[in-house]
């Protein structure tokens, strides 16, 4: 206990640093620096060898089942993910969106027979996007910092590492799982540690099944792939923070100005 | 006699319409990009060949985007610093580049089910076409937003495909900016870079 509490007091500190530390200008809160980039292009390639060697096929083998199964299971793992969207909606000071994820899950957990089917939306209570610790510290003004590429983990910037770490603290699923010291609000013995990994798993394989194609065409028509992947992670990390429908800024971007006066 | 010459020039008259309609799309964005996803989607599910309907689709991108435009955007600043012969080849090899690159994305589609939805005028100069590619078994569906330049209000031209709001111009912009950067801003290597990308 002594332990998860120094833990939550360093990435708490770390995430208050990062918001006083790091840049806050407008234009430079949604680019981050090339910090390790020789060592991110390696880890790239190392990622690129084991999603062929491994995550490919199982998403592959995933998709051949039959498309009720796959929706379902997208349900289920979705209705639990929405309890840290739930935590970090809180956190961003956004009730309105925390309303609807609570109601959300309470219908689809009890009327939708434990997030299988998904009657929430049919009632009114609309399917947002996700939300993590990332976004609440870039919410919270906290620039992306370094863009790197984690092995297995893909990319990410240094801000949304902490923020993958501090997700464990406030992802209520996490608590369920890891916490078995005594009853059903705080652990449950039944809900072991493994199931959490299952479910973050499934949660993976599932996102990949649904990108086979988008990801072969990237590779396949990218100039720079690693260029590519970093472009469209900021661009969407920039979306999800602003919770807004597009990243794109083009309108504004004073070079289409110039060639237009031109 | 002269039902041959009648019939002959029903055929030509006929053969005109055809062609001004396979030539000409309509003014208003939302129409015009419906008109380019019908014609898109009877080369694709037609049982032509990868490379015939790559060169159909190259024809009608010819004709709907500003490639030039995009060609400058993508480069950037570094625009500025080339010379015209340097330009010129530039903007020759990047046509090829686009063209190679948006056929070979499309052609992945066999028979694409796109809804227009609707459409917002951000200015005098752009019109947000907001459509869908419908799920299938097994892809999701997929929000494409179209930024239709509407400077020329006779002649709407695409300047971007925003895919579930991220930016394919701003992606390509950073991505040649990756290529000049890790190879001392040389525009030679950038030419490179493209002509091996052209002709793989």
């Amino acid at each position: 206990m002594l332990k998860r509490f120094k833990i939550f007091t360093v990435i708490t500190v770390l995430s208050l640093s990062m918001v006083f530390l790091t840049n806050t200008n407008a234009d430079e809160k949604y680019t981050a620096n090339e910090c390790f980039e020789k060592l991110s292009r390696g880890t790239l390639k190392f990622n690129q060898a084991l999603d062929k060697a491994i995550f490919k096929p199982i998403a592959k083998g995933y998709r051949v089942l039959p498309q009720p199964i796959r929706t379902g299971t997208n349900n289920f793992v979705s209705n639990l993910r929405s309890l840290l969207s739930f935590s970090n909606n809180v956190l961003q000071g956004d009730l309105k969106s925390a309303g609807n994820t609570a109601g959300r899950f309470a219908i689809n957990t009890t009327v939708g027979i434990l997030g299988v089917f998904d009657p929430a939306s049919k009632m009114g209570f609309e399917k947002k996007s996700r939300e993590d610790f990332g976004q609440t510290l870039g919410v919270w003004g906290t620039g992306p910092g370094c863009y790197l590429v984690l092995p297995v983990l893909g990319p990410t910037t240094t801000r949304d590492a902490v923020g993958m770490i501090g997700n464990v603290f406030v992802d209520p699923v996490y608590h369920l799982t890891h916490n078995s010291e005594t009853d059903i609000l705080v652990g449950n013995e039944n809900l072991s540690e493994h199931n959490y990994y299952y479910y973050r798993g499934t949660d993976a394989v599932d996102f990949r099944s649904k990108n086979i194609e988008s990801f072969e065409s990237l590779e396949e028509n990218s100039i720079d792939f690693y260029a590519s992947l970093k472009s469209l992670y900021l661009q969407n990390r920039q979306q999800k923070i602003l919770n807004s429908p597009t990243s794109n800024r083009d309108s504004e971007d004073s070079d289409w100005e110039e060639i237009d006066n031109q | 006699m002269k039902r041959i010459f009648l019939s002959f020039l029903v055929f030509l008259a006929g053969s005109f319409l055809v062609q001004t309609k396979a030539i000409s799309y309509s003014s208003d964005p939302e129409s015009f990009i419906s008109e380019v996803i019908d014609e898109a989607k009877v080369i694709l599910s037609s049982s032509s060949s990868s490379e015939e309907k790559a060169d159909k689709l190259s024809q009608i991108a010819l004709k709907i985007v500003d490639i030039k435009g995009l060609a400058y955007y993508t480069l950037g600043k570094k625009r500025k610093e080339l010379n015209p012969e340097q330009l010129k080849k530039y903007e020759d090899l990047f046509e090829k580049y686009f063209l190679k690159s948006f056929t070979s994305r499309l052609t992945d589609y066999s028979d694409p089910k796109i809804s227009v939805l609707s459409s917002e005028v951000v200015n005098n100069k752009y019109t947000i076409v907001k459509t869908m590619l419908l799920k299938t078994d097994k892809k999701p569906e997929v929000k494409i937003d179209w930024r239709v330049y509407t400077k020329d209000p006779d002649n709407p031209l695409i300047r971007d495909l925003i895919i579930e709001g991220l930016s394919l111009a701003r992606t390509q912009k950073e991505e040649f900016a990756s290529v000049l950067s890790a190879n001392n801003n040389d525009i030679n290597a950038l030419f490179s870079t493209l002509e091996k990308f052209v002709n793989k």
